[in-house]
């Protein structure tokens, strides 16, 4: 591993002003991605900027009208077990308790949750070429062992999936990132907030060079709505997901009001599947129905050789977690 | 910016009880702190990835991957190994409950995982107690109970390649009471 300095910011205006006179400088969060990719070789910063104590980042606050803000470096331990957000926000609590291990959520944090990389292996293994890691490099995961990669938005240039179970339930709930740059502060939602690899598979999301997430924020939900997650993996616990599913279904008698629905596991974003979500809004979610909105869904999928399994178990999994929403008791 | 020099830091840790003042390397793990700086050898070096869990700690009560955690990044912190669960007691000499219990259910084979294991139900079972669901306690309902399967969700964290879940879950089971 590369030497490098370390540095302890108090408050967000101290890591920025850290990190714009540092060319080669990261944010270090919880670091259960950034050490281990240091360790691989894969990354290799010359400066830490830790911002797990910046003023303020350790707080989930009640907003005016019922939603949540949420900084960025909440342990995802302690997200998951906030009353408030299992009251209110179940699918995240679910879906944050559906990855990594206890000891690693306890490390993790939020902001580095959103910003954790991808496990696919040719990037973590420096031997091999990788468009992510090295840009221009070629990607032969392509050709090559891609039985958990992406079915949907991929490119020629990469065809790497999201890891994250928490960015599927932020993207379901509409949630949006707060960052703070050199420049100022903006606001970007998620989904939006990650981006399809492109012709640029080294960028994993939409962020500046230098900019810094702050908090989540959670807009207030109706008090009818049902939310799920639920995930699809090789074992039954500690492993990343194949395909998983957060549903955020608000319900007037029988009719699906409002349909949200994000995929993990299959792009290199959370998925928010909006054709399927168009074709449910307003109806009932029968079994038929969900079957059709799920194959609308999955036909722009273009699976790889050794993945196509995937496009069947997300259309499983649209339809079988709607319909438990559309019959809680069943 | 750092060069090809290695970068050191002094910081000041607390582990199982007893203060220590170090000059070690930024790259430095809490593991290798633990193992090659102040000789304690219980938390183990298994994957060195945080994906076997035999590594675990308590930092700050909090259990947690000594292999993906930077010494440097928990300066201050106060640190309990295997070696210092037993003296949690009111009898310095006593075995921590858990401790007892994986003997009296043989919940371990070569013993490699097991400091892990250890530690990790440690912490696992304050978080129990403090009300903290996990992926199988079900939405909304209410009290949780501490079943075999709640075990096994919650410590997937820690592999045993000897197998010995069996005794392990029931050992947890009976600390727990």
């Amino acid at each position: 591993m590369r030497p490098f300095r370390y540095e302890r910011a108090v408050d967000a205006g101290e890591a920025i002003a850290l990190i714009s006179k540092e060319p080669e400088a990261k944010f270090l969060g919880g670091g259960t991605n950034l050490v281990d990719l240091m360790r691989l070789g894969v990354d290799a910063p010359g400066t830490l900027i830790d911002v797990t104590r910046l003023a303020g980042h350790d707080r989930i606050e009640e907003t005016a009208g019922g939603g949540l803000r949420i900084g960025a470096a909440v342990t995802n331990s302690d997200l998951a077990a906030d009353p408030r957000v299992r009251e209110r926000y179940p699918v995240l609590s679910e879906a944050i308790l559906h990855g990594a291990s206890g000891q690693l959520r306890n490390l993790a944090t939020v902001g580095g949750n959103l910003l954790q990389r991808t496990r696919c292996a040719y990037f973590q293994d420096v031997t091999k070429s990788c468009n992510k890691r090295s840009p221009g490099s070629g990607c032969p995961a392509r050709e090559g062992d891609n039985h958990n990669l992406a079915i949907l938005g991929h490119s020629p240039h990469c065809v790497a999936t999201n890891p994250s179970d928490m960015a599927v339930a932020l993207a379901a709930l509409d949630a949006t990132v707060h960052v703070r740059g050199p420049f100022g502060e903006r606001t970007i939602p998620i989904p939006g907030f990650h981006r399809l690899p492109g012709d640029e598979p080294q960028r994993d999301t939409v962020l500046d060079p230098n900019e810094l997430i702050t908090m989540v924020e959670l807009a207030p939900r109706a008090r009818a709505t049902r939310q799920r997650y639920r995930k699809v993996r090789e074992r039954r616990s500690f492993a990343f997901a194949l395909v998983s599913i957060a549903a955020v279904v608000e319900f007037e008698n029988e009719t699906a009001t409002d349909v949200c629905i994000a995929l993990g596991g299959v792009a290199h974003v959370p998925w928010r599947a909006t054709t399927a979500e168009d074709a449910l809004r307003g109806g009932e979610l029968t079994e038929d129905a969900l079957k059709r909105a799920a194959k609308a869904e999955l036909a722009q999928a273009e699976p790889l050789r050794d993945n196509g399994y995937k496009v069947e178990l997300a259309r499983n999994l649209i339809t079988r977690t709607l319909l438990e929403l559309a019959e809680p008791e069943a | 910016m750092a060069g090809s020099e290695p970068v050191l830091t002094e910081l000041r840790l607390r582990v199982n009880g007893v203060e220590h003042e170090l000059t070690i390397d930024t790259r430095t793990s809490l593991l290798d702190l633990l193992r090659e700086h102040l000789d304690l050898t219980g938390p183990k070096k298994g994957c060195d990835h945080g994906q076997c869990g035999a590594c675990t700690i308590l930092i700050d009560g909090r259990r947690a991957n000594a292999c993906l955690a930077l010494a440097v990044a928990h300066a201050d912190a106060e640190i309990t190994t295997v070696e210092g669960l037993a003296g949690a007691g009111e009898n310095g000499d006593d075995l921590h409950p858990l401790q007892q219990a994986f003997i009296e259910h043989d919940a371990f084979q070569c013993g490699y995982c097991t400091p892990g294991q250890l530690c990790s139900a440690a912490g696992m079972l304050a978080e129990f107690e403090r009300g903290w669901p996990s992926a199988v306690t079900p939405v909304n309902g209410g009290h949780i109970e501490l079943t075999p399967a709640e075990i096994r969700e919650r410590m997937s964290g820690n592999l045993c390649r000897c197998g010995a879940y069996m005794n392990i879950v029931p050992a947890i089971a009976e600390a727990a009471e």
